[in-house]
């Protein structure tokens, strides 16, 4: 009896003892990783949540190569965000055909894309990937948060520098999705994070808000900054690419504003032509005063499947290609993807031009059935990028898996066509854009021999499809001439067969993806989709 | 290995020793003989001496002795499972030696077995909820190594399938099909009280893998809500409580040592191409530089990889009593090597129960601890695949070849990178290897504070460190460009549990109730810890540096408690209420209440059926369930991400790591499944044919699915949330017969089956026909692809293809698809739902018989309408399959029958039917009966398994049960087959 007494009461204080201190087990927290509180209470986190928002350009996720990705639904490497925009902006067009059948790759080469497109889908939600990271950004940094956290007065202006970079980087993103998607949800830092589902804005108002949003920040941000980061020249030139495509966007031209920030750019901005055209897109790029906003990346500690990894590997197959030495390429193999079309090649008249980078051997150009699209051996590749520095030394990763040479988002030259264009349009000096156009020219040929003696219009479009090949230009250009659909301009697999056939005007948009449309009541469908 | 062997030797060694030296006192005895009803001896039948523990168990010819330390009067019972109960009181005088024969009367349906439920047992009688009970008798035999698969196809509702061929690979279980879509699916299993670690343990092929499977009295399935809902928040897919063996207080100390030895062959291989058949391939439509690739050889590079597989399994048990203490002690050794060269798992295993009784039987204390380990080397199953398509016009070695004479695809600048590397070198040229140890204990007090009240005090623990190497060597191809591999890994898991409940059980016979009480909290921790290595290669250069070590647990603190009302021992009525606590989720859905509610009418017990000696319950039954495992601890916190070494981003010459919010929902809650049951138990003619039929819905609530959120809204484009409902409903009915029993002959068999059908009912907040739904099932081919999708109005993991057009003689036509919508475009506007991997209809057939001394037993299982898309003939059943140039790729023979030159991944011509029939035992067994003079029992039998298996899937095995985590079910990629085993099996008896 006593023993069972004695029992009884431990049995008591045992359940008496235990009970409430469990209930404090219930709060647990990750052992590793921060959570938000804790990484904006110090002040050296925000430069590592703004390099997010930069390699967000860069990589898929945050384990490179890949394992933690960014976003869900396709191929991690496929995600990459440059990797996403050049296939849509270069497959999608005469510039490119991709041999791949990978979901959604045959139907980006012949136009059939629908709401379910997996590129289609992956572009959009990498926007939407970035543009609430620099709302979070933007919220927290905020100058009532520092103060709340008592941050130093050096800390803060540090920190409120990064902003307009952020703002930058949100205005780029929501210039994709404006060219891209045009009507779409939007977010500013005003949405707190999992609120209501987002407002649909129209392609005109958005384009309102990226004027306002970079011409706010365009006095504030530095002139120069460590390489890598947004400067004046970055927000000036994005001012200027969307000047020249306004018509598309808004209804009204404003190739006179485009000019005007062009001439920015060329004579404020400090920028020079890189003296040899190759050397733009090899390993040491970096070191070029051509780039004004680059993404960058590095074999060793940038890695990703996307990016120029992508666009190296992708442009090298057949076995001539193959065959020749890795120190050439820098790489260890090519992925036998992407090669060209016979009319896009017909913009290369000359093989004295360095831009004339057309592989031959062992390829064939003309498409003859429509099975050629799934055969690298078809079409002609260009062996434009390369993990080689300019001295012939190959990139950092000892295995040529990933490459070191960086993405020129936005570089010179492409402002030498923009204004040598809105001055052939009338609405610049015709004789500055000439100068422009012939200075592309003199770096190509290695002379002035083959310099042009007027500007049109369309023969800035033709220079363009030379200077700025496979840089993710193309589609955007097709647009503003009216020769993306419509049946102007055919080129192989243009509309599904290798023939190439007229295609409706609604696939200028690519369509909201559908899985948002199911999440969001306040978005309506492209037409067309 | 040697140490641990010395020391299992050594303790075997010791308790021989020890065990006579303990000399009893006796003042009397009890001795007799026990029969069943047709007058034969029956073995192994417990003799207990109410309120000691102490006890006996009849030898094998029937005879028992209980020796009494006084003179005095006991109540002794008698019980084996099969038979009634039966309890007499006896007067003994000292020095008397009592004789008492006994003939046990049987209960074919064990209706008087008590059956463990959550939180104590019940008379089978008195269950009210859809609950099966299986023994050691009707357990599977052979070379089981993992529990699980003693009930296979003995359990209606219960759909079991083996991961694979692999040792140790454990199975996929689903009772009454899945109820989630992202969350786990697998039931929760409680071994002893305490509920363990779902999760697999690294280094490990499953969690259960580790249990010995010899060491199990009995499982219970709570299959529906109302007798899971107990255990609450982790109850939605069902409760399996596995029951060991315990020892009681017998003075005498038995030995039983059973041993299992078996080899196992490969049965069936993927149907290639010859390599006359590639050549005639090749040299009929090959491009010059192809055929120029062709060698001379004939490899068969699957049946290089094969070879017999052999399993030993040996068991020693030790049971009886010291003093009042009553022990049990196994020891097992088993040794699996596996039919893929180079796989084999040894496993050790020393399990103790102790069970003592204190205080003239008013606290019983309960003490098991089992230990393991095992030790295993993973074969590199990357090479069952690579044999599939290399080239067997090549040689296996080649003297010339530097990457360890194997030979290897090369060319002019040494080794191509693309092509497949030589499966034996693959298989030979990696050393996997992990040894894992684990422990699982309870410690559980039970006391009679007052009559007819018990306080109950249980604590758990569930142990295990794990490690393992990987050493691939400088010269192996595969991992030529880094130059090898020396990498390894660690995890400790630490699981706790303290449960404290209290039990009153009242007879009321004023008005012929009797209640049973049960209230109590319980505490469960889980902890798990992973420290980070870099990626060496075989010299210990760095290839990929250390990444973020692991470290994350989880904690859930319960109050639960349940009522069993019975009413004149025919209205049954069980209520049970659970408030789960997890800190998986944020403190406002942090706490969740599962009740449940089930009655149950004995009508047969009622006056106008007693004439009609049948059996006849109905039951009815509700319950709401819950399903936290999530694979994640802390899904609700906003949490920021460090990246690798090797995701960092440059600004000037500085690199920075990047902090990463992760996209969450900070509203995330548990899944609620609310069933319904209805049920009937019957039993006739003498309880000759018995069995059960009940109807069942599930509905599951706030549906834990990733899917798509508003773009702009959270840190990233999925995320899992509660959203949307799915349905699974079915029938399930078994019948038992006992068609023969006879003094020397017996035959029995049962039958049961379950059609279950599953149907996602919600998935997203608005409707949109253009959406079809998630894809999912990620299949090999090109980058990406998926197969299956989650869609509202369809089973989970529909087939999501393209419709193929076949020609007149009814030959696929390539690149031809139906065009669904008429836009004359095909994309994937034209994709359509097709069969998904389910089956519609799961049944399970097993029969015994016996013959004097011999029997004969088999078992039969089938699953109909299940599907499978067969990912090994469209990725290598192609003609581009074989590539251009550099190097060569064998073609399956599937390539025979559909020509395809390219990929035609998306289309339904790989859907195929995976409906089979499977015999997965067959036995016969020969009692020699007593054996040296009486003093021992012996038995043998021979084994044979997964003997045949009839399907019209054109591959290897139509089971497939998927990837971890409910990811890919029904999709063949390449698979570590299923031998054939054959097993020679003797049990001896001291």
């Amino acid at each position: 009896m006593k023993n069972k007494l004695i029992f009884s009461a431990m049995l008591l204080a045992l359940v008496s003892v235990t009970t409430p201190s469990c209930f404090n087990d219930l709060d647990l927290e990750p052992a590793y990783g921060l959570n938000s509180i804790a990484v904006y209470e110090n002040p050296d986190n925000y430069i590592h949540v703004l390099a997010k928002i930069y390699a967000g350009l860069a990589i898929s996720g945050n384990q490179g190569p890949a394992g933690n990705p960014d976003i869900l639904g396709i191929d991690e490497g496929f995600s990459q965000y440059v990797r996403v925009l050049w296939n849509l902006q270069e497959i999608s067009t005469d510039a490119v055909k991709c041999a791949w059948n990978d979901p959604g790759i045959p139907e980006l080469n012949k136009m059939q894309w629908s709401s379910t497109n997996s590129f289609v889908n992956a572009m959009y939600y990498r926007i939407y990937f970035q543009i609430p990271l620099c709302n979070e950004f933007l919220r927290e940094a905020a100058d009532d948060k520092m103060d709340e956290r008592g941050f130093s007065e050096a800390d803060k202006s540090l920190i409120r520098s990064y902003r307009s970079e952020v703002r930058f980087l949100r205005a780029l993103s929501y210039y994709h999705a404006m060219d891209l998607f045009g009507n779409v949800p939007f977010v500013t830092e005003e949405n707190a994070l999992g609120a209501d589902a987002p407002k649909r804005i129209v392609r005109a108002d958005l384009f309102d808000y990226i004027e306002s949003e970079l011409k706010a920040i365009e006095s504030e941000i530095p002139s120069a900054n460590e390489y890598g980061r947004a400067t004046k020249g970055a927000v000036q030139t994005l001012l200027a690419r969307i000047y020249l495509n306004a018509e598309v966007y808004t209804g009204t031209n404003r190739y006179s504003d485009c000019a005007t920030y062009c001439a920015k750019v060329i004579n404020e901005g400090g920028y020079s032509l890189e003296p040899v055209y190759d050397h733009l897109f090899m390993a040491d790029n970096h070191q070029s005063n051509e780039i004004i906003f680059p993404v960058t990346f590095d074999g060793m500690f940038t890695q990703t499947f996307g990016g120029t990894t992508f666009l190296t590997h992708s442009t090298i197959g057949g076995d001539p290609m193959s065959a020749i030495d890795s120190s050439y390429f820098g790489v260890q193999f090519g992925w036998g993807g992407n090669r060209s079309t016979p009319q896009y090649a017909a913009n290369f008249p000359d093989v004295d031009d360095a831009r004339n980078m057309f592989f031959l051997d062992g390829q064939t150009l003309e498409f003859t059935e429509d099975a050629q699209l799934g055969q690298f051996v078809v079409g002609w590749p260009i062996a434009k990028w390369r993990n080689i520095t300019s001295t012939g030394a190959v990139g950092s990763d000892a295995t040529g898996n990933y490459v070191d040479t960086d993405f020129p988002m936005f570089r010179l030259a492409d402002v030498y066509l923009m204004y040598a264009e809105c001055a052939a349009r009338g609405a610049g000096d015709v004789g500055l854009g000439l100068g422009y156009v012939n200075a592309l020219r003199e770096r190509a040929y290695g002379d002035a021999a083959n310099n042009v003696g007027s500007i049109t219009p369309e023969s800035v479009l033709e220079e363009r499809a030379r200077e700025l090949q496979l840089e993710g230009y193309r589609r955007t250009d097709l647009i503003r001439f009216g020769l993306f659909t419509g049946g102007d301009y055919i080129w192989a697999f243009k509309g599904g067969s290798f023939a190439g056939a007229s295609v409706p005007e609604y696939l200028n948009l690519f369509p909201i993806p559908s899985s948002d449309v199911v999440a969001n009541p306040n978005l309506i469908q492209n037409p067309g989709y | 290995m040697k140490n641990v062997y010395l020391l299992v030797r050594n303790a075997i060694v010791l308790v021989c020793m020890a065990m006579p030296a303990f000399v009893w006192g006796q003042a009397a005895t009890l001795s007799g003989i026990i029969t069943d009803p047709l007058g034969q001896t029956l073995p192994g039948v417990t003799v207990l001496l109410d309120g000691t523990g102490q006890g006996t168990i009849s030898d094998i010819d029937g005879s028992y002795t209980l020796a009494f330390d006084n003179a005095g009067t006991y109540t002794v019972s008698y019980t084996y499972i099969g038979y009634m109960k039966t309890t007499t009181t006896i007067t003994l005088t000292s020095g008397q030696n009592m004789k008492k024969d006994l003939q046990l009367q049987e209960d074919a349906l064990l209706l008087e077995t008590a059956v463990v439920v959550g939180y104590g047992t019940v008379k089978s009688k008195d269950l009210t909820g859809s609950i099966t009970n299986v023994g050691v008798k009707d357990f599977q035999t052979g070379a089981v190594t993992t529990p699980e698969q003693l009930i296979v196809g003995k359990v209606s509702g219960v759909q079991i399938t083996s991961n694979s061929g692999m040792p140790g690979a454990g199975s996929r279980i689903r009772i009454r099909g899945g109820t989630s879509l992202n969350a786990s699916n697998d039931p929760l299993i409680v071994i002893d009280g305490v509920p363990i670690d779902n999760n697999g343990i690294s280094g490990s092929g499953n969690a259960l893998s580790l249990i010995n499977p010899d060491d199990i009295e009995n499982i219970t399935i709570l299959k529906d809500a109302s007798a899971a809902a107990i255990y609450g928040s982790r109850a939605a897919n069902g409760v399996i409580i596995v029951t060991t063996k315990k020892g009681f207080a017998d003075k005498k100390l038995h030995i039983n040592f059973s041993t299992t030895n078996s080899f196992a062959t490969v049965t069936k291989m993927v149907d290639v191409l010859t390599a006359d058949e590639l050549r005639d391939v090749i040299n009929t439509q090959g491009s010059a530089t192809q055929q120029a690739l062709l060698g001379d050889e004939n490899t068969d590079w699957q049946s290089e990889l094969y070879r017999l597989g052999i399993v030993t399994d040996n068991d020693i048990t030790f049971s009886g009593g010291l003093k009042n203490l009553p022990y049990r002690l196994n020891l097992e050794y088993m040794q699996e090597q596996g039919v893929l060269d180079r796989s084999q798992l040894n496993r050790m295993g020393a399990s103790l129960s102790l069970n003592p009784t204190y205080l003239n039987g008013k606290l019983k204390t309960e003490g098991n601890g089992k230990i393991f380990h095992t030790d295993n080397a993973f074969a590199d199953q990357g090479s069952i695949g690579t044999a599939i398509t290399f080239d067997p016009t090549q040689p296996v070695y080649d003297a010339a070849s530097i990457y360890g004479g194997y030979y290897e695809w090369q060319n002019a600048g040494g080794l191509i990178n693309l092509a497949p590397k030589n499966p034996l070198g693959l298989l030979n040229q990696r050393d996997d290897e992990s040894n894992v140890n684990r422990f699982i204990g309870n410690l559980k007090f039970d006391l009679e504070l007052f009559k007819d009240f018990h306080g109950i005090i249980n604590g758990g623990i569930d142990m295990s460190r794990s490690n393992g190497t990987i050493v691939v060597p400088e010269e192996a191809a595969n991992s030529y460009i880094n130059g090898g591999v020396n990498n390894q890994y660690e995890q400790s898991k630490n699981n706790k549990l303290l449960e404290t409940y209290f039990n009153y059980r009242k007879d009321l016979n004023k008005i012929k109730s009797r209640i049973d009480f049960t209230a109590g909290y319980s505490y469960q921790n889980w902890f798990r810890e992973e420290p980070a290595f870099a990626s060496l290669n075989f010299a210990g250069d760095t290839i990929t540096p250390a990444g973020i070590p692991t470290e994350t647990e989880n904690t859930l603190i319960s109050f639960y408690g349940r009522v069993n009302y019975n009413l004149n021992q025919k209205y049954l009525l069980t209520a049970t209420l659970r408030e789960d606590g997890s800190s998986r989720f944020s403190p406002d859905n942090r706490w969740g209440l599962f009740p449940s509610l089930a009655v149950a009418w004995l009508v047969s017990d009622e006056k106008f059926m007693s004439k009609s000696k049948m059996y006849l319950k109905f039951r009815a039954g509700y319950g709401v369930t819950g399903q936290q495992d999530i694979f994640n601890d802390y899904p609700y916190i906003a949490n920021y991400d460090s990246s690798t070494s090797t995701a960092q981003y440059q600004f000037g010459d500085v690199f920075y790591y990047l902090l990463r919010p992760d996209g969450y929902d900070p509203n995330i809650k548990w899944e609620e499944t609310t069933s319904y049951n209805i049920g009937i138990d019957f039993g006739f003619a003498g309880d000759k044919i018995s069995g059960s039929l009940d109807f069942y819905k599930k509905i599951t609530d706030d549906l834990l699915a990733t899917i798509p959120i508003p773009a702009g809204t959270n840190f990233t484009n999925q995320i899992l949330t509660n959203v949307g409902s799915m349905e699974n409903t079915g029938v399930e009915a078994n019948i038992n017969v006992i068609a023969i029993n006879k003094k020397d002959m017996g035959l029995e068999f049962g039958i049961n089956g379950t059609i279950n059908k599953n149907e996602i009912t919600n998935l997203t907040k608005i409707e949109d026909p253009n959406s079809p739904g998630i894809l999912v099932g990620g299949i090999d081919g090109g980058v990406g692809n998926t197969i299956q999708i989650q869609s509202v109005g369809y089973a989970s993991n529909t087939f999501y293809t393209y419709e193929q057009v076949y020609d007149e003689s009814g030959n696929p036509i390539e690149g031809e698809y139906v065009d669904q919508n008429n836009d004359s475009i095909i994309n994937a506007d034209d994709l359509i739902f097709g069969e998904n991997p389910t089956p519609d209809f799961y049944a399970g057939f097993y029969a015994s018989f016996r013959y004097k001394k011999w029997t004969a037993g088999f078992s039969l299982r089938g699953e109909f309408g299940n599907h499978i898309y067969n990912n090994i003939a469209s990725t290598r059943g192609v003609y581009q399959n074989v590539p251009a140039s550099g190097y060569m790729q064998n073609l399956t023979s599937d390539y025979l029958e559909s020509n395809f030159q390219t990929y035609q991944i998306l289309s339904d011509y790989y859907i195929e039917s995976a409906s089979f029939v499977r015999m997965d035992n067959i036995s016969v067994g020969y009692d020699f009966g007593s054996v040296f003079k009486g003093n021992a029992g012996l038995s043998v039998s021979a084994i044979c398994q997964n003997v045949f298996v009839i399907s019209p899937y054109s591959g290897v095995d139509p089971e497939i049960a998927g990837g971890l985590n409910n990811t890919a079910p029904g999709i063949d990629k390449s698979f570590y087959p299923r031998p054939r085993i054959f097993s020679i099996s003797a049990n001896l008896k001291l």
